[in-house]
């Protein structure tokens, strides 16, 4: 029997993770979160989702972190550091006295050093590192990190230094991404040696307040307390771990994730369904906790074809769109009505800027005089998928479909698979259609760069849109260190956006999460990884 | 006996060929680039794209990308999963056992039960009896499992409290995988718990996966009974004497059997595609949900290889069943 189970563990080796010898079959103190899916992976660095971020943002540390609910940048591996004059040189004194977690596998010998940044740092940034082929591709680090990072080089054991190609102002910000958390160098070695490079994803340990002890596709990742965690004494104690055990129990369905919540078989549920959330607010015992999430989302038209060329036209479609009704009846309350292209969750948002008023004679006399008094014909692409900045594209465009129809305009509604939606737009086909996205890092840039005249050529600017006041604005902010002046200048390039109407934005939505009334010290995040640290769970 | 089952193995070949040809056209005709679908609101800049294209193999022509596919598949590599880079033979073993325990508790649930129900609603033909078991066993079939799922939910689970929601066990249970079918590996814990909140999470999935094919059962019993029942031998037997349970379980129901059989085999085919919506609901992790997120994120070697593995199961269960009609009937021994 010792022989099958042995054997039968090694053959599972790809999907589960038993890192410490013995576990606790019942604990003082369990924390389970319903979760909507299985991370891709267990390290966020080979992924893209947020189901990863979760994963990687509790065992795993960065060098700067943001704030639990806010855009603001913390230290954390990295006690501090300096920008050269010229931004091209980031000087990182590291923390001492960090420890890394242990497994059946693997005891560390030492704690974190500058080699861990190294290594981590290296592995994606060197395409002739041996473990650069390890694992798959590390698609956030090169989108947002590779293009503007030269080298990683260390000076002493707490020291390290990172040299940019060009200044980059947003740098700094991208590195508080899940996907560039630290890996141990020594456990890298450890694998090395023993011919099971892949157990580094696999098996991952790290930093942070849980240590992963074991992973089950499509079931269960369970999480144990790491008592030595670095920000217990001080450094960061809000994201020590206040309950021994944490559980994401992965339940693909809403309604059956709120099922279990109400059976007390989680104590928080994930994503709950908009029709759902009345219902989480009068129920007893259970409360509902909403942020405003850092995405944006818009209906962009093509300024370079006619008559889209004139902002008179673009204004009159704008002023057209009954967009109160529109967001009442496609957000279902997970969404109000927005302005501004950075939301008022990040900073760098523009509070004075309001949404166009809904006025359809205007809009009409406006055409009327642009020379279109009889209206004309457009396509409007709808996105097909539902996403929280928008949940329902075809509802969307047929509202819009039918405001702009009393202003003359008749609209094809137009729409792709996803994948092909995607490709379409970015290849330039469609005049007027949907787009929209979430930030992955806490730096309005992300979102405002992609209308400058410079992504006109990479498919990203759906409106092909060239202001040069805009992309100047832009530009200069990208390059500053200062975020104080960085604010003003996005606020400025986003009220030459709202004048300029080259897109009309949808709304500034929210998400939620739904509570047991018991859980304490729970506040939802909003972008990245959630952290589960200083959570607790009361009788 | 031993030259039909090589016969059989002989045709499975082109079967199998096939199969892979289907899917691997299949999934390529359904619009929608895997890389677009990954990078998703993101973007991508084109040195990025041909990069990943290149990674994933799919800059290569494809009668090219179908003979690699199909190298490999000889060499005994099924690939690796696109977006979790695990191998896909190590992804299946870890989940089909859970498919496999949930779909022989269905099909248990619905052979003990569908069967005795046929008997009692062919031998009380046209009686109140047969008319409401028959009129269940059309809501049954007919049931959208989904909403039965979620309904059972609602009331056994959530108003009663008498079942768990969902998953396999509670988490409260530390359960190492090692065969990975939930009863055995909770039996063999240290926790004797752990048994029974396998038990209890196993009954409403079992259920409602097990509902379509125990209305089906129970509907081909009662008309091969029927059948068997208005035959000359058991009017023979019925003049000899008989006791009547003797002539309706010794010598009418194993010779209804045989269709029943076909049926029962028949349902392994149903219990898979049903299982990808009740795996979805109760959270299960098996291979059902599993195939359908690789259809959604167009993971393309889980799809082809996953598709090839159920169908290598498929073909098994019907020789398997081919081969049971030899025990039931000797005048079909191969």
């Amino acid at each position: 029997m010792q022989f099958a189970k042995s054997l039968t563990r090694s053959l599972m080796l790809g999907s589960t993770v038993a890192l410490a010898a013995a576990a606790p079959a019942r604990a003082a103190s369990t924390l389970v979160v319903c979760t909507e899916a299985s991370p891709d992976s267990l390290n966020a660095a080979l992924s893209t989702a947020n189901t990863s971020f979760d994963v990687t943002e509790q065992i795993a540390d960065r060098l700067v972190e943001m704030e639990v609910g806010g855009s603001t940048l913390k230290p954390a591996l990295a006690e501090s550091w300096t920008i050269s004059e010229d931004g091209l040189r980031y000087t990182f004194k590291l923390r001492r006295g960090v420890k890394f977690h242990s497994s059946a596998s693997f005891k560390p010998a030492r704690e974190f050093n500058a080699d861990d940044v190294v290594f981590t740092y290296n592995r994606m940034l060197d395409h002739s590192s041996p473990w650069y082929k390890v694992g798959g591709s590390y698609d956030m680090f090169s989108s947002f990190i590779e293009p503007a990072l030269q080298s990683v080089t260390k000076l002493d054991d707490h020291t390290v230094v990172l040299t940019l190609k060009k200044p980059s102002a947003s740098f700094l910000n991208a590195l508080s991404i899940q996907s560039l958390s630290i890996q141990s160098a020594e456990y890298a070695a450890a694998m090395e040696k023993a011919g099971t490079q892949s157990r580094l994803d696999q098996q991952p340990i790290g930093t942070g307040p849980f240590q992963l002890l074991q992973y089950q596709k499509d079931s269960l990742i369970r999480f144990r307390a790491f008592r030595e965690f670095w920000g217990a004494g001080g450094g960061m104690p809000e994201r020590a771990a206040k309950v021994d055990n944490l559980v994401f129990s992965i339940t693909p369905d809403p309604a059956v994730r709120l099922a279990k919540l109400q059976a007390n078989e989680c104590q928080i549920a994930r994503y709950p369904n908009a029709a759902d959330l009345k219902r989480i607010r009068t129920t007893p015992n259970l409360t509902l906790q909403e942020a405003t999430i850092a995405s944006t989302s818009y209906l962009a038209m093509r300024t370079d074809h006619k008559p889209f060329d004139d902002v008179r036209v673009r204004r009159a479609l704008a002023m057209a769109i009954d967009m109160k009704s529109l967001v009442e009846a496609v957000y279902q309350g997970t969404g109000t009505p927005a302005a501004s292209l950075v939301p008022p969750s990040m900073w760098g948002t523009n509070a004075d800027l309001k949404p166009f008023d809904y006025d359809p004679q205007a809009a009409k006399a406006l055409l009327a005089e642009a020379g279109l008094a009889s209206g004309f014909s457009t396509d409007l692409w709808a996105i097909p998928v539902a996403r929280a900045y928008m949940p329902n594209g075809r509802r969307a465009a047929e509202m819009i479909q039918a405001d702009w129809a009393k202003i003359g305009v008749t609209a094809k509604i137009v729409s792709f698979e996803w994948g092909e939606y995607l490709r379409r737009r970015r290849m330039g086909e469609g005049d007027v259609g949907m787009s929209g996205g979430t930030w992955d890092f806490p730096d309005p840039s992300q979102m405002v760069v992609s209308l400058t005249c410079e992504n006109m050529k990479t498919g990203r600017n759906v409106a092909n849109w060239c202001n040069q006041v805009y992309s100047d604005l832009v530009d200069k902010a990208g390059v500053l260190s200062d975020q104080s002046q960085r604010a003003a200048l996005y606020q400025q390039a986003q009220q030459v956006l709202h004048d300029d109407v080259p897109v009309v934005f949808f709304a500034d939505a929210k998400a939620f999460v739904a509570l047991r009334s018991n859980v304490q010290g729970f506040k939802l995040h909003f972008l990245g990884g959630q952290p589960f640290g200083g959570v607790s769970v009361g009788d | 006996m031993l030259n039909f089952i090589f016969r059989r193995f002989v045709l499975i070949i082109p079967t199998l060929v096939g199969v892979t040809l289907a899917s691997f056209i299949l999934i390529r005709a359904v619009p929608g680039d895997p890389i677009e679908v990954r990078m998703g609101e993101r973007g991508i800049t084109a040195e990025q794209l041909t990069l990943m294209r290149q990674q994933l193999g799919l800059d290569q022509p494809l009668w090219k990308q179908f003979l690699d596919y199909e190298a490999q598949l000889v060499s005994g590599h099924l690939g690796n999963s696109s977006i979790t880079h695990a191998p896909v033979w190590d992804e299946f073993l870890t989940l089909f056992p859970a498919t496999l325990e949930l779909a022989l508790a269905a099909l248990i649930f619905a052979a003990v039960l569908g069967t005795p129900l046929g008997v009692v609603a062919a031998v009380r033909r046209g009686t109140v009896l047969d008319y409401g078991l028959m009129a269940g066993s059309v809501t049954g079939a007919s049931m959208p499992i989904f909403w039965w799922g979620l309904i059972m939910i609602l009331i056994f689970s959530v108003t009663l409290g008498w079942t768990p929601v969902s998953g396999r066990i509670s988490d409260m249970f530390y359960v190492e995988p090692w065969s990975g079918f939930m009863l055995i590996d909770a039996w063999f814990s240290e926790d004797k718990g752990a048994v029974w909140s396998a038990l209890s999470h196993l009954i409403l999935p079992m259920i409602v996966l097990g509902t379509i094919p125990l209305a089906t059962i129970a509907r081909m019993t009662r008309s091969a009974m029927l059948e068997v029942l208005g035959e000359d031998y058991i009017r023979t037997a019925r003049a000899k004497g008989l006791k009547p349970s003797q002539i309706v379980f010794v010598h009418a129901l194993r010779n209804a059997l045989i269709p029943v059989v076909t049926v029962i085999g028949l349902q392994v085919g149903s219990l898979l595609s049903g299982a990808i919506l009740t795996e979805t609901i109760f959270a299960w992790p098996g291979v059902g949900r599993w195939l359908i997120e690789a259809i959604q994120r167009r993971d393309y070697p889980v799809l082809q290889s996953g598709t090839l593995l159920i169908a290598i199961l498929v073909m098994a269960v019907n020789l398997g069943v081919d081969m049971t009609y030899g025990f039931l009937n000797p005048r079909i021994r191969h």
